[in-house]
């Protein structure tokens, strides 16, 4: 221990008799971590910002959403779920607490004193603000009175009053969407940007009017989201659902769901797998540089082992064995390239935030706990193995032939 | 005690191999102060670098304290040079990034012992050779007879059995040169055995013994008149 000390010590003073070089050669394991860390610091800031906005949802909420296999929508076929799968929801099957159809209302555009904008148009139900987790920051929600009396109101986001330049406080406007009017009640509050589109650009309307306004239509977009009366449940009353809505469908066994029975976070999980993914290969490819940087590291160890030829015999004279010798050049390689990971994850980190501060929008850079602690320990040991070499060469060195060495 | 039987060093060089050491018998026991002198080639350093485990032998034996050392590894022998072996060399072979406490503690971290109790025999060495008020100066900064005594100081910190020199004065003037020696007559008085490795008749004059190597024998072993004064 006491000898793995000093030896510690005497690398450290080695690096630091030699500065620059030391500097040099560590830059490739410096600028190999800096971008690594730059890289993980955007797309996890991203993908923590994204996870944030689900974040909201009940863990207790489960959607009902349309599936199309690969294979039908290249042949043209979409499936949709039909009024009939809300009702299934609501009175057929058991352990189902609020369920709420949010159903896109073709329409061909809204407009308010002649000007005209395209903003999503939603019709669902007052429990939608449950489950979704979303609120009007002025103004009210669609109320239950609103679908029992298919009363023409609307909410809207903040991005469709700005687009329609409705004034600010637009509650008691009066906006068209397609031949119809509707009076404004409420505002969303504001969601920002996701993936560059605005989250914001939405005219939300009462379930049954929307209905309505589809007009014929028996099957339209639409999803259901369904919170589950006991959150212990959740997981049996998915299969339960999927059952029914199997039946429901008259899908013969063996046959493929036509729909997708999906937890909140399974949106989330499905993005972090995406962001994983993106993570992982950036860090491979960018792997391939701090390699580089240890062929560097290797190369002027083997340069350093020559030089301190004579330091090597002296040693060996008073008594180092190999191992010594061994684990202090282990330790200046090792210890050269963690240095070069830790200012490489500073020099990194502060690249992720410039960046992510230079783009709008683009949410802070993150960088988790562990992409630090795997970079400083990757580097290390990048040095120690590319250390490997020039170390054991050191301790072969023969005590006779280093102290004669000029 | 050095106890060399038979001993035989061949190294090969190219095709051909050359008889370094053939057939030394050599016995130097507890306080003994010796001269190993010789023309260069005579194979006295060979023979210095089996006296200090730095070598092998290809043939025969050697037993220091009375351990047979021919046979150890690498490592062992390190560990003997550890503890058995001081050495001085003739161009001192100090650490120059090490200041001069630092240069004399080095031994001691081989042998495990924790940094106060290295710093404490250091010091120690170091005040016994003459520089206690040296310890934070760095070998560029000392005069070649001060770097000498640093390196006389690092062989005596882990107190070995053998003080071995190789030429301690080749690179001295010849006042620093006689310092060095009667730093060694005064260590030899107190008990430590020295062997020094010499071309120089006035060096080899100062020990009690003088073994002559040649063509990789010894020639002539004899002690020497004792000296009328030290200077």
């Amino acid at each position: 221990m006491q000898a793995f000390l000093e030896a510690f010590r005497a690398a450290l003073a080695s690096l630091m008799a030699h500065r620059m070089r030391s500097f040099l050669t560590t830059l490739g394991i410096l600028i190999g971590t800096a971008s690594v860390i730059a890289v993980v610091s955007l797309v996890q800031g991203f993908s923590r910002s994204i996870s944030d906005q689900f974040a909201d949802l009940g863990s207790n909420t489960l959607t009902l959403q349309p599936y199309t296999s690969f294979a039908d929508a290249s042949l043209g076929k979409e499936n949709r779920l039909s009024f009939d799968d809300v009702d299934l929801l609501r009175y057929r099957v058991s352990g189902v607490g609020d369920v709420v159809p949010i159903m896109a209302v073709p329409a061909s555009g809204v407009g308010y004193r002649g000007r005209t904008a395209v903003p999503q148009v939603l019709a669902t139900s007052a429990d939608f603000t449950v489950v979704r987790g979303l609120y009007p920051q002025s103004g009210r929600f669609i109320v239950d009175s609103d679908d029992k009396s298919r009363r023409r109101v609307a909410v809207v986001g903040t991005k469709a009053i700005e687009d329609l330049e409705l004034p600010e406080d637009p509650i008691g406007e009066y906006i068209r969407i397609g031949s119809d009017w509707f009076k404004v009640v409420g505002v969303m509050e504001k969601r920002g940007e996701l993936l560059g589109f605005s989250q914001d650009n939405l005219v939300i309307l009462p379930f049954e009017v929307g209905r309505a306004m589809t007009g014929n239509e028996v099957r339209p977009r639409m999803s259901v989201s369904f919170t589950a009366e006991d959150i212990e449940d959740v997981e049996a009353l998915r299969e339960r659902v999927k059952r029914a809505v199997r039946i429901a469908h008259k899908l013969k066994p063996g046959q493929e769901d036509d729909f997708r029975v999906e937890a909140a976070d399974s949106f989330v999980k499905q993005f972090e797998q995406i962001t994983g993914t993106a993570t992982a290969v950036v860090g491979g490819v960018v792997g391939i540089s701090l390699l580089v940087g240890g062929i560097g590291i290797m190369n002027i160890m083997l340069v350093s082992v020559t030089e301190r030829t004579r330091e090597i015999g002296i040693l060996k004279a008073l008594g180092a064995t190999r191992r010594d010798i061994l684990v202090q050049f282990l330790l200046e390689a090792g210890l050269l390239a963690l240095l070069g990971g830790l200012i490489g994850i500073a020099l990194g980190y502060g690249a992720g935030l410039a960046v992510a501060s230079a783009i709008p929008n683009f949410p802070p850079a993150q960088v988790p706990l562990w992409v630090v602690l795997a970079a400083a320990g990757f580097s290390a040991l990048v040095g120690v193995v590319f250390g490997i070499m020039p170390a054991s060469k050191a301790a072969a060195l023969d005590p006779i032939e280093a102290l004669r060495y000029e | 005690m050095i106890r060399l039987t038979g001993i035989v060093k061949r190294y090969q060089m190219g095709e051909e191999v050359v008889m370094a050491l053939n057939g030394v018998d050599l016995f130097v026991d507890r306080n003994e102060y010796v001269a190993l002198i010789g023309p260069s080639g005579s194979g006295k350093s060979t023979l210095m670098n089996l006296i200090g485990c730095l070598d092998t032998p290809s043939e025969g034996r050697y037993e220091l304290n009375g351990r047979d050392t021919s046979q150890l590894s690498d490592d062992e022998l390190a560990q003997v040079r550890n503890k058995e072996i001081g050495f001085v060399f003739q161009s001192f072979h100090l650490l120059p990034r090490l200041t001069v406490l630092e240069n004399v503690m080095q031994p001691l971290v081989y042998r495990g012992l924790p940094r106060a109790e290295r710093k404490a025999l250091a010091t120690r060495a170091l005040e016994q050779v003459g520089l206690g008020s040296r310890l934070g100066h760095r070998p560029n900064q000392l005069s070649g007879g001060q770097r000498q005594r640093v390196a006389v100081a690092r062989a005596l910190v882990g107190r070995p059995s053998i003080l071995l020199a190789d030429e301690p004065t080749g690179n001295l003037d010849s006042k620093t040169s006689a310092e060095i020696m009667a730093l060694f007559d005064e260590l030899h008085s107190a008990g430590q055995t020295v062997v020094v490795v010499t071309h120089e008749p006035d060096i080899a004059a100062h020990c009690r013994r003088t073994i002559r190597v040649s063509d990789g024998k010894i020639v002539e072993d004899y002690a020497n008149p004792p000296r009328a004064q030290v200077a």
